[in-house]
């Protein structure tokens, strides 16, 4: 770690909207102040509750001039999510950092967008071993689960700010006295229980991947054969051209045709879901989906 | 001045150290001066400085939101007629609409201290455009200071109500997302005493007719001049003295960059970006063989100083895109040949996904844009979270221009004559109230034949949940007067107005059908409010039953952020899962299950 008195130490702490970012860039500005430190906490508000990336930067020395911290300089990357902490990783020290990171992932529905079978969501691919082998000190832990154990999943932040206080020079008293300024009072005595439990998994070794961290799914064609011929038939003589399976096809892979009859215009883009057969008021349409036997 | 050795706490003035960020360093600032009136409209990234001024003393001072910008500006204005400093705070988009009281105005001038903050947005955060405030602080001829961090977001406020009445004018301070949302330990002072004036009779300076604003013209280019001249020793400018013949002239929070990159360069730093003080920069330019003018987004100063004449560069080695930041300095102080390039960067491996914003679990914006796809309507869209609906899955918005702008374009749009797909408004409750009512006269006095949708969430939802007038409640939480939408449009003469249920999405569906078929203006209002704001909702949470699920993905089209693919398969597709956590029970997903799997978790008891 960089020595404070030099230069300002940089801690970029990331995450998704509702996780707890700020709580923890907010306990480590507090206690960088109270040791007489200038101290710059920058993160951007607005899109950032929808769900999406949030970041706050933490700089911290005897004089902190730009608020973020610049790409590769960051003393310690905490991630309260796994992909976010994936996303920053650039901004790590390459031969010094420390990263810290939840190894549960928040999938979003924008990942699970790909209807053909067998396919994954477009998660970050790498297992935790590949990215801790990487760094200079890694911690990939299994914060949402200590904290679901101590009694609440939402002190995982606070699981993670214990691991942090491995990496910087604060005593753990100092800690200690200032947690319980941010988290609301019934969860105070879990919140302490959580950084002890964060900060003692962190003490064992400098890389460390918790044996509950997940690798990638294994996918669904790598267990079984995924191949399936879908036929959608559409009776001419039953459509009345109602437009009931155009207009909610997911896919929207039909269209009426010149003589008002649905069609199916985009056969590739059709994942055979049935949604079609089952609302067509006429009974007009079939959908089949054939599994392709297995080439021998 | 070492801003860092300034603020070096002391025991004695630890209580006078507050870490506070930009905005609640501004919101100070306006308290110190001594300010009475304060009015804004809500903006990020300028939302917090007017809810942090409503938590100083109602004694103190009045603090509102208003109905929009240039609304906030004329309370602002009517303050200060009144005697007394007053204040409106906006994001930079808000100037647009405020603009137009400003350029008058500032051929009045003030009798008490009147200043605006603007939010800038470089990069493009949480907003339509980057425009650059400091444009149009020289278009409207005003003052416009330029902070770099949070003492000085304080300490400049204070200092422009100074400035705003000695030299008889309104005044713009500038502050930029970073500058507002960065915390910092900030200095704090004591509020000022500034006796109350009382309004002044004089027309030729007050009643802006043509007669008179042809004599205020000349006044208003001999103040910038005077104001040049006194920035010429002002504080507000500062000399860095360093090593080097290449001189760095800056404002703003790129100055912070400026030294974070180049620590012993020479440093113009100007607090203010108009006027100019042509001594003070003709004499550092000639100091130097070479000067570099660093500024975020247009090069304001730069071509300012080639226009007297000074040889400098700048934006052809720095960006006039996006947000700087050390990388972005470096990178073009090696391209002009002051820094070594940077040796190559990280060598991390890694794959990351893109996380786009999402609107929320149980979002009641969701399902009125869900419909809106399957009737296949040309939607014009507003400013605020529901524009979220133009990506996929819902992919329901055609167009999105400014805030109000919806109604309008969707009258040009029936009145082109080329649309044969149902024509469809969408905008929000504070959009609403904002600038859409005068659009929908217009739509009722030419007789469009539009829908339009107004997404009634009972608050300012995109900002972080402001009130407004439509929901009863001040900016300090008192009772009010509540708008009734309903009566509103009726008023303005829309004969087809149906009030909805948003979860439910059947119901939903035939209203609006009925409303694009009615020949005119027609209004539905969906009447869900925020899930966020100002309570947070959470209902009992809903499960997919995990035998049942046939992995139709239908329920996925809602993009829910509560829906994800659970480890189960059938026919080669993830069956769905909900995280109980975010789940608020809203049902609009069991709603449309093809395979009716989708259930609450725990049954309510009957009586409880």
């Amino acid at each position: 770690m960089t020595n404070p008195v030099q230069v300002p130490t940089n801690v970029l702490i990331v995450g998704v909207g509702g996780q707890g970012v700020i709580m923890v860039s907010k306990v480590l500005a507090t206690l960088c102040q109270n040791h007489g430190y200038a101290v710059k906490q920058s993160e951007v508000h607005g899109m950032a509750k929808r769900g999406g990336a949030v970041f706050s930067h933490v700089r911290f020395g005897p004089q902190v001039w730009s608020p973020t911290i610049p790409e590769g300089e960051a003393d310690v990357l905490v991630a309260l999510e796994w992909a976010e902490g994936l996303r920053w990783l650039s901004f790590l020290k390459p031969d010094t950092g420390t990263f810290i990171a939840d190894c549960q992932r928040i999938v979003p529905p924008f990942a699970c967008r790909n209807r053909g079978r067998g396919a994954e969501a477009s998660y970050a691919p790498q297992t935790p071993e590949e990215i801790i082998q990487q760094v200079h000190a890694g911690y990939a832990m299994d914060a949402t689960t200590m904290a679901t154990n101590l009694g609440n999943l939402r002190a995982a932040n606070t699981v993670l700010l214990g691991a942090l206080s491995t990496a910087l020079d604060f005593a753990v008293d100092d800690w200690l006295a200032t947690i319980p300024q941010f988290v609301p009072p019934a969860s105070i005595d879990i919140n302490l229980a959580a950084f002890a439990a964060g900060r003692e998994w962190a003490l064992a070794g400098e890389k460390r991947v918790d044996a509950n961290a997940e690798g990638p799914h294994v996918s669904y064609t790598e267990i079984r054969h995924a191949q399936v011929d879908t036929v959608v038939e559409i009776v001419e003589e039953r459509c009345k051209g109602c437009d009931i399976c155009v207009k909610l096809c997911p896919e929207r892979c039909l269209r009426l045709n010149d003589s008002l009859v649905a069609e199916l215009v985009l056969p590739d883009l059709c994942t055979g879901c049935h949604m079609c057969e089952w609302l067509c008021p006429d009974f007009a349409i079939s959908v089949t989906n054939t599994p392709v036997p297995e080439p021998a | 001045m070492n801003l860092a050795a300034a603020r070096k706490p002391t025991e004695t003035a630890a209580r006078t150290n507050r870490p506070l960020t930009g905005n609640e360093a501004i919101a100070r600032g306006v308290w110190e001066a001594g300010v009475k009136v304060a009015a804004a409209y809500p903006g990020t990234p300028s939302t917090e400085i007017m809810e942090e001024v409503g938590r100083y003393p109602a004694e103190d001072l009045h603090a509102q939101w208003s109905t929009n910008e240039k609304t906030s500006v004329d309370v602002a204005i009517g303050a200060s007629f009144a005697g007394v400093r007053s204040f409106a705070s906006m994001k930079h988009v808000g100037l647009n609409v405020a603009s137009d009281a400003l350029m008058s105005f500032s051929y009045i001038g003030v009798n008490a201290g009147l200043v605006l903050v603007v939010c800038d947005d470089p990069g493009i955060h949480s907003s339509q455009n980057e425009q650059d405030t400091r444009l149009f602080a020289r278009f409207a001829q005003v003052p416009c200071l330029d902070p770099a961090d949070g003492q000085e977001a304080l300490d400049y406020t204070r200092m422009a109500y100074e400035i705003s009445e000695k030299f008889d004018t309104p005044v713009i301070v500038r502050s930029t997302t970073r500058l507002s949302h960065t915390r910092s330990v900030v200095h704090v002072g004591e509020r000022q005493v500034v006796p109350d004036r009382s309004f002044i009779e004089s027309p030729a300076k007050n009643v802006i007719i043509p007669a008179h604003a042809r004599q205020r013209h000349p006044i208003v280019i001999e103040r910038a001049e005077a104001m040049a001249e006194w920035l010429e020793t002002s504080s507000l400018n500062r000399v860095d003295e360093g090593e080097g013949d290449v001189g760095i002239i800056t404002c703003g929070i790129t100055y912070t960059y400026v030294k974070e990159v180049l620590p012993g360069a020479p440093v113009l730093k100007l607090g203010a970006t108009f006027p100019l003080p042509e001594r003070l920069i003709g004499d550092f330019c000639a100091a130097h063989d070479r000067v570099l003018v660093i500024e975020e987004s247009e090069p304001v100063v730069e071509n300012a100083l080639k226009i007297m004449g000074l040889q400098v560069e700048g934006k052809e080695w720095f960006s006039r895109l996006g947000e700087f930041s050390p990388e972005t300095l470096r990178d073009g102080l090696a391209k002009a040949g002051v820094l070594q390039p940077k040796a190559a960067g990280s060598t991390f491996q890694s794959a990351p996904m893109v996380r786009p914003p999402v609107l929320c679990a149980g979002c009641p914006h969701t399902s009125c844009f869900m419909t809106l796809r399957a009737l296949d309507a040309r939607v014009t869209g507003d400013i605020g979270c529901y524009t979220l609906a133009v990506v996929e899955p819902l992919s329901s918005v055609d167009t999105c221009v400014a805030m109000g702008s919806s109604i309008a374009n969707a009258v040009g749009i029936a009145m082109a004559g080329t649309e044969t797909k149902p024509i469809v408004a969408t905008i929000g409750d504070s959009t609403f109230l904002h600038s859409g009512i005068p659009p929908l006269i217009d739509a009722v006095y030419n007789k469009a034949d539009i829908t339009v949708f107004l997404l009634d969430n009972h608050i300012t939802a995109m900002t972080g949940g402001q009130d407004h007038p439509g929901t009863g409640k001040t900016l300090r939480g008192e009772d009010t007067v509540q708008v009734d939408f309903v009566e509103l449009v009726k008023a303005l003469g829309v004969e087809h107005v149906t009030m909805a249920d948003s979860y439910d999405m059947a119901v939903l569906q035939q209203q609006l059908r009925e409303a694009i078929e009615f020949r005119g203006v027609s209004v539905v209002i969906s009447d869900r409010p925020c899930v966020l704001d100002p309570v947070k909702i959470k209902g009992p949470a809903l499960t997919v039953d995990q035998d049942k699920c046939v992995a139709c993905q239908s329920c996925m089209n809602l993009g829910c952020p509560a829906l994800t693919w659970s480890d189960e398969w059938f026919e080669g597709r993830h069956k769905v899962q909900i995280d109980q956590t975010s789940c608020i029970g809203c049902s609009l997903c069991a709603q449309l299950c093809t395979s009716d799997s989708i259930r609450p978790l725990e049954t309510p008891v009957a009586g409880e």
